[in-house]
């Protein structure tokens, strides 16, 4: 540009009215917002939220308190206790999240042998107190029980890349 | 009962008419100041593909008042070390500038509290007051971050008083009468706007500088200085900053309707137009500025410091100090000054 342009456009403020210009224009675009509590963005199957401890369809719970997954959470955030139960099968008496602690890595339910442990699509938990994120195994198999539909369709939508 | 009627006529009703008047004017405004805010949001949402509120109310239209609410039932916080009185008159003295000028503002042909002379003068002299409110907080608070927010708005707003000031004067030469109504009626024929479209310009931008508005919010630059001079500020005392800046901002954009957009006047003397009454289309006009004031915040990032100075004194100051020169020679030359034989 030469000089004389870059200056008339200085003087005539030719940057700062096409900059207004634009935001004009985008002032009559449609709007990105998502009304949140209504309208919600889309899930990945992969999305790690809330964590969830499932059952056999027979109602039998699947978690065989290996510890694999309270080995490798890098927060320690997991506690298991487990002694054979009375016909004989090896079931965790304890099984505690600390949801404070937890860092949502997911590696708990890639260690899980079973897919008992599942990060579900939940992430509208939030709490009133801390001692309400300090999750037990009633909490986590209840979570379990709500959850299952979604997270059966997430594992088997993830499925064909594992 | 002679004699209170007497009594009554002579210094009650009048005093009354007066406080019904300033009602009539304070209580539009502080409910425009409301909806600013809410207009605030709204435009920059727009143009930032955001929805802006919309939860309180239909289209939200009732979020200024949760906001206030808020703000009213929170606890007032004075820091230890603040000096209590200065700490406390400062939001005071800013919310009463801020309202005071809008005792000589004409809304319509004369629909005004106070038709004074020196209209223009008693405004910008308000105006230059309102920096003592900014200094004021800034220094009370004892807080280095609201000391620099201080420091930087009355460098500001000293810096461009300077040039609106001779803006003032371009337009004063063209009227001849600093009365602010005498100045809408000389805009009958043509609104000041068209022929000092540059000093419009110029006086615009002052104005987004006087009232630290972006992008000359360098006060209340919030990333560095954590919003400025208002930092220790909580509560009512800030809420009467807020409305007292808002406030402002509405003078402001009325200041410069009625010097450049022809104040009340119609755009075009035909008949649909004069249909609308004048307060109507001063309301209008007055939007207008104000859409652009959101518009030009939208849009533009803050200025930097030195940015801003070398802007008012090496830019402005010259070219309004010239365009005094210039616009009273043309008046002079082609006989159009006002008084003149013609």
């Amino acid at each position: 540009m030469g000089l004389m342009s870059r200056t008339a456009r200085t003087i005539f403020l030719g940057e700062l009215v096409s900059g207004m210009a634009l935001t004009l224009r985008y002032m009559f675009r449609p709007k990105v917002t998502i009304n949140y509590p209504y309208e919600k963005g889309p899930l990945s199957p992969r999305f790690r939220g809330e964590h969830a401890l499932r059952r056999y369809p027979n109602g039998e719970e699947r978690c065989i308190s290996c510890k694999l997954c309270e080995a490798i959470c890098p927060a320690q955030a997991i506690t298991i206790e487990g002694e054979p139960r009375t016909d004989g099968s090896r079931r965790t008496s304890r099984y505690d999240i600390d949801m404070t602690k937890c860092i949502y890595c997911g590696f708990c339910q890639e260690a899980c042998p079973v897919d008992a442990i599942v990060e579900g699509p939940n992430f509208e938990y939030s709490t009133e107190t801390r001692e309400e994120l300090l999750y037990d195994k009633q909490k986590l198999l209840a979570n379990g029980e709500r959850w299952e539909t979604e997270i059966g369709e997430r594992l088997a939508a993830d499925a064909p890349y594992r | 009962m002679a004699e209170f009627l007497e009594f009554w006529n002579a210094y009650l009703w009048p005093v009354l008419w007066i406080i019904i008047k300033i009602v009539l004017i304070v209580v539009p405004v502080l409910l425009g100041v409301a909806y600013l805010t809410y207009a605030e949001r709204k435009v920059i949402g727009a143009m930032h593909l955001r929805k802006g509120p919309n939860v309180v109310g239909p289209f939200g239209l009732l979020q200024p008042i949760a906001d206030g609410l808020k703000l009213f039932l929170k606890e007032t916080i004075i820091p230890t070390r603040a000096n209590r009185g200065v700490f406390i008159l400062a939001p005071c003295l800013t919310f009463i500038l801020a309202l005071i000028g809008w005792a000589v503002i004409p809304f319509g042909e004369g629909v005004v509290l106070a038709d004074i002379n020196v209209g223009v003068l008693y405004l910008f002299a308000i105006s230059s007051l309102g920096v003592y409110g900014i200094l004021m907080a800034g220094w009370a608070g004892n807080s280095k971050y609201s000391f620099l927010g201080g420091l930087r708005s009355a460098a500001q707003m000293v810096s461009y008083e300077v040039s609106m000031g001779f803006v003032i004067i371009t337009v004063l030469l063209c009227v001849g009468s600093l009365n602010l109504t005498d100045i809408v009626m000389a805009q009958k024929s043509v609104w000041f706007v068209i022929p000092l479209l540059p000093m419009a310009v110029i006086f615009f931008i002052s104005t987004l500088a006087e009232t630290n508005r972006h992008p000359f919010d360098l006060p209340e630059a919030e990333a560095e200085l954590v919003t400025g001079f208002n930092v220790e500020y909580s509560a009512m005392p800030f809420a009467l900053f807020f409305l007292g800046e808002y406030a402002n901002m509405i003078l402001m954009a009325s200041l410069t309707t009625i010097l450049f957009l022809g104040g009340w006047l119609p755009p075009m003397d035909i008949i649909p137009f004069t249909w609308v009454p004048g307060p109507v289309w001063f309301a209008l006009k007055i939007a207008a500025v104000l859409f652009v004031f959101l518009w030009v915040r939208a849009t533009f990032p803050r200025y930097r410091y030195d940015q801003l100075m070398r802007l008012g004194w090496k830019v402005f100051l010259p070219v309004s100090l010239a365009a005094v020169v210039v616009v009273s020679g043309v008046l002079m030359a082609f006989g159009l000054a006002p008084g003149s034989a013609g």
